[in-house]
């Protein structure tokens, strides 16, 4: 059932949410999920959660911000959000963004353009409140009432809201109700940027009121600072899961692996997403048997967070953004290495080499580069032996938004699979206008309350769609299909929602990164690198 | 009359051009930010623009010589400021409604200048304008500023049009933009109804122009073009003063943002802007932030509050 939303909504006093969603109302899937009843039912937020937590946006709850006790705690709250919303707009506060904010702020013509692209929106079926806009107009209003402290005249030229603490609850709510992929900020003719307003507001509210999302603070970019990662492994046990990871690589592929740790003067520093380590560790052991095999002095660091490239800081605060850029840095700076090199990690990517490009100065300021432009020199420049034969199965690239729309690397993990996968196929679209997973600004590693219901029926819904466009001829599941997704989150979010769908027990659709399949194909490896089991 | 009608002329094209460069300066002067690029960025080389690809794409990509692709962006800019081929690729319905307007706007910007050259002409060198160049001006700013008012209006028409039936939009309009559209039809239909019933002795449009140049006040202006040139030098001066500012804050949502891709190259300006800035001092509030007005961003930045804390 779509419901009517208005902006004023959001300051409805009562906890009941704003929308609620049902499988009819989304946008339709093709086969085999042509039909609501084939869909997954939604699982309802506990009583307990709604009756302790401000959960009065819609059918889920990201944040589990407990509902105050009293008026004056409200108060207090909003008075808070109205202090970091100042901040917002003064250059001492948010030097980072200040530019594109205030040019987003007043230069949005509601044209409504944006809409279309978000993926988000279409897949809800066109719900109000996920249309890209809808936040943007809200702290649009309350920047020309509370920040440029506009009377009448600028109330009845902008618009008027009402500010109180249930709009504030709902508002941070919604700030997590964005991939922060930017696809609607590539349609906007004037260049107004709603993911950024997004990003913006989840600064406002972990800055300024430590509201945030727990598993990108506490358990992510808290955990990275304090034992060097995310994943609460510490230098040793990394270094005995990387241990484990070699000798397994090397019963597997027949050639002896073995990774470099702490090398000096290596000519690259390669620093995974520690994700991989844990969840799939043979990207890790692919990429050694890659280097080694290409002849590169290669090394990880076992310093504070030099053998974790994520930084969640990238998707809610910017203090916790430049520390880990930092770190990362840092460890760098202690090998000497001559570059480093980002693993299969799309966040990570634009974190260090793009938005961290300002954050870097003096002798931090180290060359940082794609493992896609590393790989492709290799594969390209036939510095190993490749058997595309081996793999001969339908293969489709996902596009990480962080890679391809916010960094421009598009063209080199394309040629490599063009020449190695001879059934590789696109999705639609792809490239720089590619969907997001579903998966990106945190979203992957979220999955509290019923959360994932949303990120698998909502956000990763086009997604979804597009895998199963790509795969239309051959469903089969007597034919192995193969996503490969060149980044840590996105893989996260096929892992859930292919698996939520039950597509690779119905269909044998499979995800996994760039380098499984270039290692596949290495001649000198033993053959089936790529084990076709779910993991 | 003409003492008014000239005074807001003068007013508003003061109002104008002083409130459009104070909001270019004030976003010029903002701190350039951390880099927000969106690909494609079309002045990458040529090879990587066809598939909005960036010098990232590159092994060592800082080795290389930095490149401009000027071409790479004009090809971009011109269509998409004259024809708008963003909203033409992006919302093709709106672009038959904002379009003309767009368009019509440029054509009056465009006979404004023209009348203004030619009045000036017709100052400084009167011989040149007796002959044919004068009467080509004149056919030319004639039919540009005939086309360009009717594009205005039908387009402020259509915009509107819209703003009142389309549901969605009801949701995000402000009385404001009403007015902004209304504003368009009136102001260019009292300058059109002027033009077209503006009787005996009307000196013509370079005429004016010549009187508003020379400041001479003797000049008769019929009462209904002076209302039309009044409510559309209100207007131009309005415009600035609102989000219709766009053409300026266009400029730089695309060159300071959208393709702002130049690296921070160790010891260059973008690095000695970035020293200043580290030595801001912060308020936010969150304890995690430690930042408390006294502390830089570069104290902050460099903290690790749980250094040697356990899991």
């Amino acid at each position: 059932m779509k419901d009517k939303i208005n902006l004023s909504d959001m300051s409805r006093p009562d906890r009941k949410p704003l929308t609620h969603v049902e499988n009819a109302d989304l946008m339709p899937l093709p086969p085999p999920l042509d039909s609501p009843e084939k869909d997954v039912p939604w699982t309802p937020l506990s009583e307990k959660v709604r009756q302790s937590v401000e959960c009065g946006l819609d059918d889920t709850c990201a944040l589990n911000i407990p509902q105050p006790k009293s008026r004056e705690e409200e108060e207090e709250l909003v008075r808070k959000f109205l202090s970091g919303l100042d901040k917002l707009f003064t250059k001492e506060n948010n030097w980072t963004f200040l530019q594109p904010l205030v040019l987003t702020m007043e230069h949005c013509a509601k044209c409504q353009t944006c809409s279309e692209a978000c993926h988000i929106f279409e897949a809800s079926g066109g719900n109000e409140l996920y249309r890209p806009t809808f936040r943007s107009e809200i702290l649009r209003r309350l920047y020309f009432k509370y920040v440029k402290h506009g009377g009448l005249l600028s109330a009845w030229q902008h618009g008027d809201i009402e500010v109180n603490w249930p709009l504030v609850a709902r508002l941070a709510e919604l700030s997590y109700r964005c991939n922060l992929c930017r696809r609607c900020a590539q349609t906007c003719p004037i260049g107004a940027d709603n993911g950024l307003v997004a990003h913006e507001l989840r600064k406002l509210f972990s800055q300024e009121m430590g509201i945030n999302a727990k598993e990108c603070h506490d358990n992510g970019s808290v955990l990275q600072l304090k034992v060097g990662s995310s994943t609460g492994m510490s230098s040793l046990v990394v270094k005995d899961n990387i241990e484990f990871i070699d000798e397994d690589m090397t019963e597997k592929t027949g050639i002896q692996v073995e990774t470099p740790w702490d090398v000096e003067g290596a000519e690259v520093l390669l620093i995974h997403n520690a994700g991989e380590i844990m969840a799939w560790p043979e990207n890790p052991g692919a990429f050694a048997v890659i280097l080694n095999a290409a002849g590169i002095t290669w090394t990880l660091s076992s310093e504070l967070a030099g053998y974790d490239s994520i930084n969640y800081g990238l998707w809610y605060d910017d203090a916790q953004f430049a520390r880990v850029a930092i770190k990362h840095a840092e460890a760098a700076k202690k090998l000497k290495v001559k570059k480093i090199v980002l693993g299969e990690c799309g966040h990570a990517h634009k974190a260090l080499s793009v938005i961290a490009d300002r954050v870097l100065t003096g002798e931090l300021n180290i060359p940082r580069e794609s493992s896609m432009t590393l790989l492709r020199e290799i594969v390209m420049n036939d510095r190993i032996k490749l058997d595309p034969s081996r793999n001969d199965f339908p293969v489709t690239l996902h596009d990480p938004c962080n890679l391809v729309r916010l960094m421009g690397v598009v063209e080199p993990q394309r040629e490599i699979l063009r020449k190695i996968c001879p059934q590789f196929r696109e999705m639609w679209p792809h490239g720089v206008d590619n969907y997001c997973c579903g998966g990106g600004s945190g979203f992957a590693i979220m999955s509290g309350n019923n959360f994932q219901d949303w990120r698998f029926h909502v956000s990763g819904r086009k997604k979804l769609q597009q895998v199963l466009n790509a795969f239309a001829d051959c469903l089969d599941p007597s034919i192995p299909k193969y996503i490969c997704a060149p980044c840590s989150n996105c893989k996260g979010q096929f892992r859930d929602m292919l698996a939520y769908y039950e597509m690779w027990e119905k269909h044998r659709i499979l995800y996994g990164g760039l380098v499984e399949l270039i290692v596949n194909a290495m001649v000198d490896v033993k053959p089936g690198f790529i084990e076709w089991e779910w993991h | 009359m003409t003492t008014l009608v000239f005074a807001v002329l003068y007013l508003s094209a003061a109002v104008f051009f002083i409130a459009t460069a104070a909001r270019a300066v004030l976003y010029a002067r903002q701190p350039i930010h951390l880099r927000w690029e969106l690909y494609p960025v079309p002045h990458e080389h040529p090879e990587r623009v066809k598939h909005g690809g960036s010098y990232f794409e590159q092994v060592d990509w800082w080795k290389k010589p930095p490149r401009f692709n000027l071409l790479g962006e004009l090809s971009f800019m011109v269509p998409e400021m004259l024809f708008l081929k963003a909203l033409h690729e992006f919302n093709r319905k709106l672009w038959y409604r904002s379009f003309p307007f767009h368009f019509g706007l440029y054509l009056m910007m465009g006979t404004v200048g023209l009348v203004l050259l030619a009045a000036l002409l017709a100052l400084f060198a009167p011989a040149l304008m007796a002959g044919p160049l004068g009467t080509g001006l004149h056919l030319l700013y004639t039919a540009t500023g005939a086309v360009g008012v009717l594009l205005a209006m039908a387009g402020a028409l259509l915009l509107l049009h819209r703003r009142l039936t389309d549901p969605v939009l009801k949701i995000y309009t402000t009385p404001g933009d009403i007015f902004n559209l209304l504003f368009f039809l009136v102001a260019f239909g009292v300058l059109a109804a002027g033009y077209l019933v503006k009787g005996p002795g009307f000196p013509g449009v370079r005429g004016l122009a010549e009187g508003l140049l020379r400041g001479d006040l003797s000049l008769p202006i019929p009462p209904l073009f002076g209302a039309g040139l009044i409510l559309s030098g209100l207007l131009a001066a309005y415009i600035p003063l609102t989000h219709m500012s766009h053409f300026v804050g266009k400029y730089f949502t695309y060159h300071s943002v959208r393709w702002e891709d130049h690296p921070n190259r160790p010891g260059g300006a973008i690095e000695k802007k970035l020293a200043e800035y580290l030595t801001y001092r912060p308020t936010w509030a969150s304890p995690h932030v430690t930042a408390d007005g006294k502390r830089t961003w570069a104290d902050v930045a460099t903290t690790n509050p749980w250094q040697g804390e356990k899991k």
